[in-house]
């Protein structure tokens, strides 16, 4: 691919969707630095490639709405809030942590802002809230979060055949990155996720590449009728292009250098800007990791 | 009044007086009100708030974990107890961890009732005493119903407490008089526990939960009767967390329905042996059905599930040796 046709693939993001996209890989990036260096303790998963999706979401919610995470949720709960210091404080365990550090990576709570460890266990609990919204008629929605992986939970279908037939205002995101921890997807799902939501009469739209005013202008009638009580099936055909958790990637060179990486394929188009906000970002993420690291360790009042 | 139309009641008062309280679960709606008719008469009051589901243990569970989470209250029907176990992620991963896992306390008002127990010729799925796996869950209380708790009483206790409880229901029960204890013998409530006794000092204490207490009120008649062998029966309403507070007696007996093998009794008998050792004759007693599934045929069924006679028998053999 040459960068004449990559110019023209790649239109331009406007400043603020590349810098939080550019933190969010900045972010990771520090994440997988800290392990090698053995600052960070259990497990985490990151999200790098994916970044430009809950970007693209992001202005098409309300505070009102309800967002469901998953395990590789550092860059939804980036794009919702920003908050890169609570964030990494609460991975490693410090003051300021969103969750008192108790439950780390995967389990963070905040205004309507929740992340489960647990595949697909968050789609039946999204349906009970967008139950409650759907009652309160605030026009609000529930969004979650789930990998291709996820469809292999039977809780996946249960909730989605409530959610069809209660017209409970869902968002299902999936991020179709092709791969469960080290599975392909060949040998995890068949059939199609497409065919999967057509099974249940519920709306299925697939999104292709990071063009996020695209993407956008397709997704905001369909999430205008989410809230009306029609659910969707939002598909983003999507690339991990880091390991599952830390260094665990067995792919092959090949498979990997196949890929495609939104941030390359940006800065091959759009050099200047990218090379100018990519500075900035990881700028502020060496701060905040500095400003973290030194804190002392959070505080928990107890079960 | 018997004790599914105690029930019932307390169904109805709860969701006449709280608007934020729904009901969740398979076949609830009218007319047929619940395979056991508990939940008789609620969808044709509330038809907004009680909703029947698809066979979806887990989703339904998720569901009212989610309008929890939304400050509602939620109560889910498990058909049969033994269904629980498709819910078991929902309450161990996600409902009982919210409690306390996101690092500062989340209520989650919500109330799984669960049919359980023989007895009935059901057979091995449908006649378990599930209560031993659900047993030291943090952010997860257990209640068992009595006839001798007011079960509005208790459903209330669970809500306030503002995080996931299992209600398990003997079904045994629900065609039982609430409240029905033989003379001599009488019945005290305090603080959730209902204690059943006489005016003399115990030769030994009986620890049940709701389920059991008619047979081990039956074993406690018969043993005066023939071997004027005297009986205190405790029944708690909550089984877990269950901090127990038995009166002086030489002997104490946990009585329970589950098979044998890790039993809620072995929990109690722990706590009871480390606060009572010095006063104990011998060490607790664990009563309980055998180590088997739970046979349909009337005949198996009864060699395996404890009752009255194997009650007796036990508290005969350790007392009279």
């Amino acid at each position: 691919m040459t960068t004449t046709l990559d110019r023209a693939l790649v239109p331009k993001l406007d400043d603020a969707d590349l810098t939080l996209m550019l933190e969010i890989r900045a972010f990771e990036l520090k994440l997988l630095d800290l392990f090698s260096q053995g600052l960070l303790n259990g497990t985490t998963h990151t999200c790098l490639g994916q970044e430009y999706v809950p970007v693209a979401l992001r202005p098409l919610l309300t505070p009102g709405d309800h967002v469901f995470s998953n395990h590789r949720g550092h860059g939804h709960y980036l794009a919702r809030f920003g908050d890169l210091e609570g964030l990494l404080a609460e991975i490693m365990g410090r003051e300021g942590a969103v969750c008192a550090g108790v439950g780390g990576s995967q389990h963070i709570r905040r205004d309507g802002y929740l992340s489960t460890g647990v595949q697909g266990e968050s789609l039946p609990v999204a349906a009970g809230v967008a139950l409650h919204l759907a009652r309160a008629g605030s026009g609000a929605l529930a969004l979650v979060y789930i990998g291709d992986g996820t469809f292999g939970e039977g809780a996946v279908y249960e909730a989605l055949n409530i959610i069809a037939l209660w017209r409970l205002p869902v968002l299902v995101v999936v991020e179709n990155n092709g791969i469960a921890q080290s599975t392909p997807i060949a040998a995890n799902l068949a059939g199609t996720i497409a065919g999967r939501a057509a099974a249940f009469g519920i709306g299925h739209h697939l999104v292709e590449g990071f063009d996020l005013p695209a993407i956008r202008t397709a997704l905001e009638p369909l999430i205008a009728r989410v809230r009306q009580g029609e659910p969707l099936i939002a598909e983003f055909a999507t690339h991990r292009i880091g390991p599952h958790s830390k260094g665990d990637d067995t792919r092959p060179p090949e498979v990997l250098s196949e890929l495609r990486d939104w941030r390359a394929l940006y800065a091959a188009a759009h050099p200047e800007q990218s090379e100018r906000l990519d500075q900035a970002a990881r700028a502020r993420v060496e701060a905040v990791a500095a400003d973290v690291i030194a804190r002392p360790p959070s505080r928990w009042a107890g079960p | 009044m018997r004790v599914a139309e105690n029930l019932n009641s307390a169904l109805h008062t709860l969701m006449d007086t709280r608007q934020d309280l729904y009901l969740l679960g398979e076949d609830v709606l009218d007319p047929y009100g619940g395979a056991f008719k508990v939940t008789r008469g609620l969808s044709t009051r509330h038809p907004g708030r009680v909703l029947t589901t698809p066979i979806s243990e887990s989703a339904i569970t998720g569901v009212a974990a989610g309008l929890a989470l939304c400050g509602d209250s939620a109560i889910v029907e498990i058909m049969f107890g033994d269904f629980a176990a498709l819910a078991f992620d929902q309450l161990l991963n996600f409902a009982s961890k919210s409690v306390s896992m996101y690092g500062s306390r989340v209520p989650m008002r919500m109330i799984v009732r669960c049919p359980v127990g023989g007895g009935r010729g059901y057979g091995p799925t449908h006649s378990q005493s599930l209560q031993k796996h659900f047993v030291g869950i943090p952010g997860l209380a257990l209640y068992e119903m009595s006839h001798l708790h007011d079960n509005l009483a208790v459903l209330e206790e669970m809500l306030a407490r503002e995080e996931p409880c299992i209600l398990f229901e003997d079904k045994v029960l629900y065609t039982r008089p609430m409240h029905a204890v033989r003379p001599p013998f009488t019945v005290e409530n305090t603080g959730g526990v209902a204690r059943v006794s006489l005016d003399t000092r115990p030769d030994c204490v009986i620890v049940a939960p709701g389920g059991m207490a008619h047979r081990a009120l039956a074993a406690m008649y018969s043993l005066l009767m023939e071997e004027e062998i005297s009986c205190t029966l405790l029944v708690p309403s909550r089984l877990y967390p269950f901090d127990v507070d038995v009166p002086a007696a030489p002997h104490v007996f946990v009585v329970e329905e589950s098979t044998a093998g890790g039993t809620w009794g072995a929990e109690v008998a722990h706590a009871v042996h480390r606060r009572h050792w010095d006063r104990l004759a011998g060490p607790v007693t664990l009563v309980h059905s055998a180590d088997s599934v739970i046979p349909t045929a009337a005949h198996l069924e009864r060699e395996v599930v404890v009752d009255e006679t194997v009650i007796h028998r036990v508290i005969r053999e350790v007392i009279r040796g």
